[in-house]
């Protein structure tokens, strides 16, 4: 099981943060100090495993971005790899050639994209056409209800002109 | 409309935060927003309400507290449109954790979303209850959970399906509802159906053995089938990754049979062709494709037997570690160490390889390799092995070392063919990490060389050697001044070489000169200074020619500010100077210490959990206690001739245990001994007004880490993260006493009574009894009895408890004792260590004889163990 997923820039600035096992707010962020300071100093030849408080974390570098996600000791790591990449495809794909200021200014959207992907710390959904369908419906759905609220209102701006 | 919260979008926020140069510009920007927020939130203003809350999202991940925030999650929850609802489950999952109590308000929104028209929405409330649900959730929406799993859309069944994983790691008793629909779920064509139904079912056998037969029974073919068909399905561009058709279905599927076929040769005969066809079919030159044999390979090593099966599978690990790619490497040692219990010798093989792995430039590899070769090692490879470890110490990077050195030192201690090439690899590891060496480790190495008269010699000789070219080592330092002191003839005078040596001159004013080294090295600790001095005290009487030296440089501490040199300098110097008669006898070689008595203790102290300093008050460092108490004993009684040498290791360590207390000239060898030492720990423990620790007279590792904490709280500490020791080596003190008091060795579940203190006037008896529902409580009827012919009135007992004891004092039956007669009292204590720790108490009594107080004070620490 993933008990969490965190993307951290490589000057150790959180982009996204999800828990899928219970940690309380002060945990989290020791958390997040702990494992960016050991990643972020990692070498780029060495293995993407860390072991850490008797979990391992797995995690790759995207550019300026480290991917991290925490799992138990008998998961099978490649397949992590894999699930990251995996994300990072459908990122790729949703921003059209992500880049991390796209995460900044939308990180609601890589939040709402990695909820079709992993739900309770398990995979959801191993097509990325799927995914991407899944949620451009929502992203409709979001539009159209925009578009009725601006039409309401300038019905109601020009009833009351 | 609130004029400050319509001011800044998200993105302006987001913008603003990042051109914030400073953390303290930065901090002001979020204030004024949470600010703006905030009123926001207080107007109650719909408009801006999600807008509000990627704002405080986008905050919370900067890591600042959002918690006003919580109750709008719900609100936009509630509210009907699907934008607010996205944005409400979001900062639900984002700023909520289970654990919260709001939560619980949410779980009506929840069921009422389940059953909303708009299948997305049924999908956020889906994700949102999978990812922070709770057990309570998880009971209530159990049944909405099962109904979703037949949802006419997939998207929704691959949702329900993992909510039901969640709910049942939160409540397995819910699993038996969803073994029908699990199984249904196996049945499907839709790949993310697939995927979360067989996780499901996996779920469900972990937690039930009843639905793991029925699944074993019924499912088993069809997910061979599924396997099969996926594993030689055409190229499906929307599945495909590196040439592989959906890795993830694969590795789901393997896992499931994995779980399918353990301990069932049947379900595992089944699947032993689809095994073999994945284990030899699939690419390996992709990470998608190793994955899948990595899990592959899992599978196999733990269905039932298959000889072929298991070759192809080592075949595999063995690809896997010459492979270059460090994660490939990675698995396989973490594969091998799991498939040593299934085929040890297969294993076996790559040991070169494997020892290659602990040199790499990574952590991760070295640790799994280092934990690996541990396992590997046996009698008939411990010696090249060893041998290239520890030449791999010299060049290891700092972090390593540690963990290196523990591990070489625990492989040569438990497969050495012979001694002396134990006591060689010791001083190989002690010359090169000896600042890494555990406390136990080398007092396990002074104890063996103890037991091998053969080899003393051989062994100072050694030391004497490495001393000179690695003195900066502390541990190596003890035990060559602790060798030294013991055997300096032998040093000297070249006894009992071995054939294999190269003869060394040294002369009796050069063995002088390196303990003098050694006491004066600005590096070394109190423990070897003191140990040092002992050395020179030995080596006074073995070499008179040097006494007039050793005398200087024993003289030389008589002004440190350290008590124990101090006093060991005053003491030492004494017995040079005026007891020249007696010193000989005093200092006379350590009787040899006894093996099982020492490893017996070092397995009871658990040596990976209790800090280090826990073990030194059983171990050698007694023997320099020993040596320091001995000339003691003499000092205060010099009418008697020499004191018999102990015999018995376990009159050592009680004798060392005396040494604690021989500061205190009252100190009668006796019964009483055993419960001063305990009670000096009691009167720490209290600390009611006792000097602080460090006034023991003893060389002990727990006293010295003492020193440092002068405050009662910090001894406090100190003493309690080394109870575990503390009592069991009061219990091995009155175990070699002989004749125990019966009342101890009492563990029976009826408790006797005990004398719990007796003076000439006073007798304190406690009858102890013990509710079978509250073990951890124990009842105490106390009965005061006046041996005197006087009456006393105003009697007061009162008693202390250390922290872990809870004491509840009942008033006594009366508060005056006639003559020769007597009063009851009861109390209650309750052990919250119970078992790990016995009951101690402190107590005082007051009373008036004639109108004169009288106050009597007494620890009592003979409780029956176990209460």
């Amino acid at each position: 099981m993933i008990h969490f997923v965190l993307l951290v820039s490589r000057q150790g600035k959180v982009r996204l943060t999800k828990w899928y096992s219970p940690y309380a707010q002060k945990e989290r962020s020791k958390v997040i100090r702990e494992l960016s300071g050991v990643i972020l100093n990692r070498g780029p030849k060495l293995c993407n495993f860390v072991e850490w408080r008797g979990y391992k974390v797995v995690y790759k570098r995207y550019a300026s971005l480290y991917f991290c996600m925490c799992i138990d000791q008998e998961d099978n790591e490649l397949e992590v790899l894999e699930i990251i990449h995996h994300y990072v495809e459908i990122l790729d794909r949703y921003f059209g050639s992500v880049c991390e200021l796209d995460l900044i200014f939308n990180f609601h959207k890589a939040y709402y994209i990695l909820d079709e992907l992993l739900i309770a710390g398990e995979l959801q959904e191993s097509s990325k056409k799927t995914v991407a369908r899944i949620i451009s419906a929502q992203d409709q759905l979001v539009e159209a209800a925009k578009e009725e609220a601006s039409s309401i209102s300038n019905i109601i701006a020009q009833a009351t002109k | 409309m609130n004029p400050f919260s319509s001011g800044t979008r998200l993105s302006d926020m987001i913008r603003a935060i990042r051109a914030s140069k400073t953390a303290a510009e930065e901090r002001a920007v979020v204030r004024k927003e949470c600010a703006a927020i905030r009123a926001s939130i207080n107007e109650n203003d719909q408009d801006y309400r999600h807008r509000d809350l990627a704002k405080l999202m986008f905050i919370h991940m900067l890591g600042y507290p959002t918690h006003f925030g919580q109750m709008e999650c719900l609100k936009l929850i509630a509210s009907p449109g699907f934008p607010e609802k996205r944005i409400g489950y979001l900062g639900l999952m984002l700023l909520l954790d289970e654990r919260q109590e709001v939560l619980m308000l949410v779980t009506n929104s929840l069921k009422q979303d389940m059953n909303h028209t708009n299948q997305y929405i049924v999908g956020l409330a889906l994700c949102a209850l999978g990812n922070i649900c709770s057990a309570e959730m998880a009971r209530d929406l159990a049944p909405e959970v099962e109904r979703l799993l037949q949802f006419r859309d997939p998207n929704i069944r691959k949702k329900a399906a993992l909510c039901a994983i969640r709910i049942i790691r939160k409540v397995p008793d819910l699993s038996e509802n969803f073994i029908n629909p699990g199984a249904a779920l196996l049945k499907e064509k839709h790949h993310g159906v697939l995927i979360t139904g067989v996780h499901l079912c996996t779920e469900i056998c972990s937690v039930s053995s009843e639905a793991l037969e029925y699944f074993r029974k019924k499912c088993t073919e069809g997910l061979v089938r599924t396997l099969r068909d996926i594993a030689n399905s055409p190229y499906s561009p929307e599945y495909d990754v590196a040439g592989i058709t959906d890795p993830f279905l694969h590795i789901r599927l393997l896992k499931l049979l994995r779980v399918l076929g353990q301990g069932d040769a049947e379900a595992s005969d089944c699947m032993n062709d689809i095994l073999a066809q994945v284990a030899s079919k699939t690419e390996s030159n992709k990470n998608a494709g190793n994955a899948i044999l990595y899990e592959c390979v899992q599978t196999i090593m733990s269905i039932e037997e298959n000889g072929g099966l298991r070759v192809l599978a080592i075949n595999i690990l063995g690809k896997f570690l010459s492979n270059r790619d460090n994660n490939i490497r990675y698995v396989a040692l973490n594969m091998l160490m799991r498939a040593l219990t299934v085929d040890s010798q297969a294993v076996q093989r790559h040991r070169a390889t494997i020892l290659e792995c602990v040199k790499d430039s990574d952590a991760s590899i070295q640790k799994r390799a280092l934990e690996l070769i541990y396992l590997l090692v046996n009698e008939n490879n411990v010696k090249p092995l060893a041998k290239d470890l520890i030449e791999y110490l010299e060049v290891s990077d700092e972090d390593f070392k540690g963990d290196l050195t523990a591990k070489i030192c625990s492989i040569v201690e438990k497969f050495a063919p012979e001694k002396i090439w134990y006591i060689d690899q010791m001083l190989k590891v002690l010359s090169e990490a000896g600042t890494y060496v555990k406390e136990d480790v080398w007092h396990a190495l002074i104890v063996v060389i103890t037991n091998a008269p053969d080899l003393h010699g051989y062994a100072v000789r050694a030391l004497y050697r490495a001393l000179h070219t690695s003195s900066e080592q502390e541990t190596l330092v003890r035990v060559a001044i602790w060798c030294i002191g013991e055997y300096a003839d032998l040093l000297v005078n070249n006894a009992g070489m071995l054939e294999v040596e190269d003869p060394i001159t040294v002369t009796e004013s050069d063995a002088v000169d390196i303990v003098e080294i050694a006491i004066k090295h600005h590096t070394s600790d109190v423990t070897t200074k003191a140990m040092a001095l002992i050395a020179l005290l030995k080596i006074s009487s073995r070499f008179p020619s040097c006494s007039e030296r050793v005398k200087s440089i024993i003289g030389q501490n008589k002004g440190s500010f350290v008590l124990e040199l101090q006093q060991r300098s005053l003491e030492f110097s004494s017995v040079i100077q005026k007891h020249q008669n007696i010193r000989s006898s005093l200092v006379e070689r350590m009787p040899v210490l006894d093996e099982a008595t020492f490893s017996g203790r070092r397995a009871g102290s658990l040596p990976a959990s209790v800090p280090t300093s826990g073990k030194s008050s059983l171990g050698i460092p007694n023997g320099v206690a020993k040596a320091a108490a001995a000339p003691l004993v003499d000092l205060l009684d010099l009418s008697s001739d020499d004191t018999p040498a102990p015999t018995s290791s376990s009159n050592n360590f009680l004798q060392d245990l005396l040494g604690v207390d021989l500061t205190q000239p009252s100190a009668q060898p006796g019964t009483m001994q055993p419960s001063q030492a305990g009670a000096d720990i009691l009167l720490d423990l209290l600390s009611i007004g006792t000097p602080a620790p460090v006034q023991n007279g003893s060389t002990n590792g727990d006293l010295l880490s003492m020193q440092d904490n002068n405050t009662p709280l910090a001894s406090l500490d100190t003493i309690s993260s080394t109870s575990p020791t503390a009592p069991s080596s009061m219990m091995d003190l009155l175990d070699g006493f002989g004749p125990t008091p019966p009342k101890i060795e009492d563990k029976g579940p009826a408790y006797p009574s005990i004398v719990a203190f007796e003076s000439s006037s006073l007798k304190i008896e406690f009858n102890l009894a013990k509710q079978p529902e509250t073990p951890q409580t124990t009842d105490i009827e106390a009965k005061f009895t006046n041996l005197t012919p006087n009456v006393y009135t105003d009697f007061l007992f009162q008693a202390a408890v250390p922290k872990f004891l809870q004491l509840h004092l009942d008033p006594a039956s009366s508060n005056s004792l006639p003559a020769n007669g007597s009063i009851k009292q009861t109390m209650r204590v309750t052990n919250s260590q119970q078992g790990k720790k016995p009951i101690v108490m402190r107590m005082r009594v007051g009373y008036k004889i004639n109108g004169k107080d009288v106050l009597e004070e007494g620890q009592i620490n003979n409780f029956p163990r176990g209460l």
